[in-house]
């Protein structure tokens, strides 16, 4: 008999159908890798099993746990379930603890809910699973507060909190997405390893294959409120029965065909010797102000037509090189020229120079003013062109063309940016950087936001874009399988410094530097999970 | 020392109208204000008695179709005055915010666009220092050294305004600032005050607005509060503190005296907060959706 | 910590020396002279020089300013130009009957608003919340001193349970004192409840919906118990911050109640100083006020302190 066994798990909020009868199960001591894209409904499963959805839904169907059915339990009844029986984690470990109170008092409370012993023996056992997850009492006293932790510590302490009563099963719902990816295969360990200790089961919920492929036993493929397919990984894999899960294998994997011609000589962007610091407010009162060293005497170029990675992890100081090319904020040594112009130390860059360079965020969702129409959004950067920008018929068409350019209409020019899905808005991003036909575009995570099907297309869009217009990319990314199947050079940064360089496939095949080898290991290969299971 | 909230920016649009129609605060509210507003206006051309005429026979009369809202202790209309009254309570009011936004929102918007410089620093202490205040003392002391008029309470109220725009205005920029639209306009070559413009003031608007409806509300009962104690407007001028203080010592033998005027400054604060409140909820789809 | 600390203490020392500055610099403007108005129009200029010279306003300002301070740093805050006695005799007399009523208004806005504010936002959108948010609507809109006159009339001249206004004094008896104070601070309090009912619901419904109540919650904890244990205490940085700034309210409110029901306090004194004009008491009780407020709040940032561990290590 199963562990947990979900079936016609049925959920609307409204007239929405959010789930449209879930079939799941998991066994003591395996891993259940839950994978489907956003609004695939794997979150608000997770939330049935806990009854912890939003109030006014009320699930139907059956959620049975060891035999006994959950779903028409009163919150009271959960109350004693949760926590004692079911374990859960979050994905943002950052927002995830009472910012007031210890994590020895917050492990603590889990025992002491679940009755039976004293706040001292509480504080003991507290003790002993934080020391189980990696956070030994002698080097992280139990006095800290979250705050004095980090992103991937914090998770330590969330699982501790989630297995403290030794549960039969864990949830985990997107544990690592938000911590770097060595963080986050300390993190993978730690989980199986418990899983392995303890026997209990787990539900691993995620939109990465190729996390799912390297740790889970048996897998589940949602998508729009449905399990399309599921099964033991390595058959799920093997076969890919649904066209879904097909389409999101190759979309995990995909690379973008790129014309092979290799890009021309000329320099687009040289990086020399910059330096970046920022002021620290000083430690002590009245002591010395300190900096902080964020960019450490960075140099490097970029050729026309050249697609360029740089790759580092959170902290690393990638965000702030970026930020300095593209003159926000004023560099404290070194020099920075766009196209043979070089930035003025004082006044930034000249609106000449800015012409040559333009960018896409992260975010789709914050890259435009809400306010504004699409038209008026993708021609900001007209500004640059001063009394030369283009007025009428001529802007018009510039318009026109910039959409078509990104796979969109002319008439999208009317619309509010609101009536746009993530993807699209990325796309009118690109329109935006385009219009005034730079030289070099700034990827900052540009698809790190977007979900892998919709990934591809955008990759596809981008190289397609390079080759077609001879545009330069600096594509900046914590992804190193995004950057390894887009561009042709890349730049490994950690605290400040470039430790190493290279062409892509050469740096991917070959790492010189440990720390570049690390990241490596540490990045789940879709490709290598699979290898190492068959 | 209202609960300062700022509205994110994605505000439904064209529904506008309809959701703020669904919004029975904020209908509600909207009828009570427009209400005292039609009132206060008519009254400059229509009062049903001259406010100030004397008729002493006829003194301290209870409410009655020839006297709606009854007379005072010299036999004065209390309707005639109470609608003149609303004039000078809106209009101290409304021009006390107009400095308050007028002032406060282009200093919060600078310190937003020149974050953590000294100019920054200067315009939040400053804030800081007036928030300290407690300000119904201060605009007592102002209006009693530059003499009880109706001009010194604007000020006084207006000066208290000033830093709660500037506050706010400050914290809802500084939330925009860190949005990537912006950075995509400073790429695009933006100055920092042209971003302010084109960006950042609609973008708060929403926010502005319910703040405004509700120091309007606090400065009906700071203007109350001032003429109560003599310091508003003066006679013959009627405000609504003046009457209240005036009618305290006849609270046993005419009543409504003290109800009436009391009763009009608590329906318009009433209906311009439960405005502030409807408002807030219309351009907060947040909210309504948690409302659900 | 310390620099947290270092930071308020200097915030606190320069907001008092501006609030000094920015007193003494209104009254300076003030048009009438005082000695003219102790002594009459008819006065000879000679008389009316040397009562200046006897009443220190004579001499450049900032040298006065600096006379004003440090006297008061002294517990010397001149003599009252009409009473001709000192004015921290004066101020003592009627602060035994202002702070105990804005301590009394206080305690009273807490009892109130704790209750009803935790009530509202355990059971949103309830029957008892919806009665909360309708009530504290209207007690927002009150005019404290309007809802005084209604209170008199209510009490103290239809059902004679109080009396209209007066203080009969604490050597009368601690429970008359209180029983001449409560229809004040009721006026008081009201409004300012209503306030901090609906800054406490707003500020628990925002902590409600942070990740760590649904971590809370994970872990086995009732509704009842992850409010308790984690959204009061969260809450309590916000509503805090309103506490202080309504402590300035209660104070300066009181000036008007105290008039309503003529009790003997600062307010009726800074009033009797307008009208006299006597510079010297309005100046002193106003600046007193303005440092109580100022202290207030810089307790209650040091109040963050033992809320916030995040404080602590700076």
């Amino acid at each position: 008999m199963s562990l947990l066994r979900v079936s016609d798990l049925r959920l609307g909020i409204g007239e929405t159908p959010i789930l449209k009868g879930i079939d799941l199960s998991v066994d003591a001591g395996r891993i259940l890798g839950v994978i489907g894209e956003s609004g695939s409904g794997k979150s608000m499963t997770a939330l049935s099993i806990m009854h912890l959805l939003p109030t006014g839904t009320r699930p139907t169907g059956s959620i049975r746990l060891d035999g006994q059915e959950l779903l028409d339990k009163h919150d009271r009844d959960m109350c004693t379930i949760r926590g004692k029986d079911i374990g859960m984690v979050f994905q943002e470990p950052m927002t995830a603890l009472d910012p007031l109170k210890t994590i020895g008092a917050q492990v603590a409370e889990t025992i002491l809910v679940h009755g039976g012993t004293s706040q001292r023996a509480a504080l003991a056992e507290a003790d002993r699973v934080l020391g189980r997850v990696g956070l030994p009492a002698d080097l992280f006293p139990r006095d800290r507060y979250p705050h004095e932790l980090s992103g991937g510590q914090r998770q330590r302490v969330v699982i501790a909190m989630a297995i403290a009563m030794g549960p039969k099963l864990l949830i985990a719902d997107e544990p690592t997405t938000a911590l770097d990816v060595t963080t986050q295969a300390t993190i993978l360990d730690l989980l199986r390893r418990l899983v392995d200790e303890d026997g209990m089961g787990l539900i691993f919920i995620t939109h990465d294959l190729a996390v799912v492929a390297g740790l889970a036993d048996d897998i589940a493929v949602m998508r729009q409120g449905e399990v399309v397919e599921s099964g033991p990984t390595g058959k799920v894999f093997r076969t890919l029965a649904h066209p879904y899960s097909r389409a999101l294998f190759e979309a995990s994997s995909h690379v973008p065909v790129r014309d092979p011609s290799l890009p021309g000589g000329e320099p687009v962007l040289v990086v020399d010797q910059l330096v970046r610091d920022y002021r620290i407010p000083p430690r002590r009162l009245f002591g010395p102000a300190g900096t902080f060293r964020a960019v450490d005497s960075i140099s490097f170029r970029i050729e026309r037509g050249e697609n360029v990675g740089l790759v580092g992890e959170s902290g690393s100081g990638k965000s702030t090189l970026a930020r300095a090319i593209m003159a926000l904020e004023p560099a404290q040594g070194g020099s920075i020229a766009i196209d043979g112009e070089a930035h003025d130390a004082k006044e930034g860059a000249s609106l000449a120079t800015r012409r040559k360079l333009q960018v896409v965020f992260q975010d789709p969702y914050g890259s435009f003013d809400p306010r504004q129409r699409v038209d008026t959004l993708v021609t900001e950067p007209f500004h640059l062109l001063g009394r030369e920008a283009p007025q009428g018929d001529e802007r018009k068409r510039r318009i026109a063309t910039a959409l078509e350019n990104v796979g969109l209409t002319a008439a999208d020019a009317e619309k509010y940016i609101h009536e746009f899905s993530g993807g699209q808005r990325q796309r009118i991003a690109i329109a935006r950087a385009l219009i005034i036909e730079p030289s070099l575009i700034i990827l900052d995570e540009a698809v790190s936001a977007l979900d892998v099907s919709i990934r591809a297309q955008i990759l596809d869009l981008l190289a397609e874009l390079s080759d077609r217009l001879g545009i330069s990319y600096l594509f900046i990314s914590h992804d190193l399988s995004v950057v390894r199947s887009i561009t042709d050079r890349v730049l490994v940064m950690k605290n400040g410094k470039i430790v190493e360089q290279g062409p892509t496939d050469e740096v991917f095949r070959n790492p010189q530097h440990p720390y570049t080898r690390e990241l490596i290991a540490a990045t789940p290969n879709l490709e290598r999970a699979l290898a190492t299971r068959a | 020392m209202a609960e300062i909230s700022i509205v994110p920016i994605e505000a439904p649009r064209g529904t506008l109208l309809s959701a703020a129609l669904r919004s029975p605060s904020f209908v509600t509210g909207a009828i009570v204000t427009a209400i005292f507003v039609g009132v206060a206006l008519l009254s400059f051309v229509w009062t049903p008695y001259d406010y100030a005429a004397l008729d002493i026979p006829h003194k301290l009369r209870g409410l009655s179709g020839e006297h709606w809202f009854g007379t005072d202790q010299y036999g004065r209309d209390v309707f005639s005055q109470v609608i003149v009254g609303a004039r000078t309570s809106i209009a101290v009011a409304l021009i006390a915010v107009g400095l308050g936004v007028g002032i406060g929102t282009p200093l919060g918007l600078w310190a937003a666009a020149k974050r953590d410089t000294i100019f920054d620093e200067l315009i939040m202490r400053a804030n800081d220092l007036v928030f300290a205040f407690p300000a119904l003392l201060i605009a007592i002391l102002i209006t009693s050294v530059a003499g009880p008029s109706a001009t010194n309470a604007v000020i006084a109220i207006g000066i208290f305004n000033i830093p709660v725009f500037a506050r706010l205005s400050r914290a809802a920029a500084l939330s925009l600032w860190a949005r990537d639209f912006i950075l995509a306009a400073r790429v695009a070559g933006k100055g920092r005050a042209r971003i302010s413009i084109e960006h950042i003031l609609p973008n708060i608007l929403n926010t502005l607005v319910v703040q405004i409806t509700i120091q309007f509300s606090l400065g009906i009962l700071a203007e109350a509060a001032l003429a109560y104690v003599g310091l508003g407007a003066q006679p013959p001028t009627p405000s609504w503190g003046k009457m209240l203080a005036d009618s305290q010592t006849l609270v046993g033998l005419a009543p409504h005296l003290a109800i009436i005027p009391g009763l009009c400054i608590v329906f318009t604060v009433l209906g311009l907060n439960l405005m502030g409140d409807g408002l807030r909820d219309i351009f907060d789809p947040r909210l309504q959706r948690s409302r659900q | 910590m310390s620099s947290y600390l270092a930071g308020r203490v200097a915030s606190l020392i320069l907001s008092l020396l501006v609030a000094s500055i920015v007193i003494f610099v209104i009254l300076e403007v003030l048009p009438g002279d005082p000695a003219q108005f102790i002594l009459g129009m008819n006065a000879r200029p000679d008389t009316l020089a040397a009562l200046r010279t006897q009443l220190g306003l004579d001499g450049p300002a900032f040298m006065r300013y600096f006379g004003w301070v440090l006297g008061m740093l002294h517990g010397d805050f001149g003599l009252s130009y009409t009473y001709r006695v000192p004015v921290s005799e004066l101020i003592v007399q009627r602060i035994g009957v202002s702070l105990p009523l804005a301590v009394y208004a206080l305690a009273l806005t807490l009892l109130i608003a704790f209750p009803a504010g935790l009530l509202a936002a355990a059971r949103r959108n309830s029957a008892s919340d919806i009665s909360v948010m309708g009530v504290t609507q209207l007690g927002v809109a009150l005019p404290n001193f309007w809802f005084a006159i209604i209170l008199v009339w209510v009490f103290a001249v239809t059902l004679h349970w109080f009396g209209a206004g007066g203080f009969p004094g604490w050597d009368k008896g601690f429970w008359f004192g209180i029983r001449a104070l409560t229809l004040p601070a009721i006026a008081l309090a009201l409004p300012q409840a209503s306030i901090l009912a609906r800054v406490m619901r707003s500020a628990l419904l925002d902590t409600l919906e942070e990740d760590y109540i649904r971590t809370a919650r994970a872990k086995g904890l009732t509704r009842a118990q992850t409010l308790w244990r984690h959204a009061v205490r969260n809450a309590l940085i916000p509503v805090l911050t309103i506490i202080g700034l309504q402590f300035a309210f209660l104070l300066a409110g009181g000036i008007i109640i105290e008039n309503v029901f003529t009790l003997p306090g600062l307010g009726r004194l800074i009033f009797q100083g307008i009208t006299q004009r006597d510079l010297i008491v309005v100046k002193s009780v106003v600046m007193l006020l303005v440092f109580a407020v100022i202290f207030v709040n810089f307790l209650v940032d040091l109040s963050y302190l033992a809320v916030d561990p995040r404080l602590r290590r700076r």
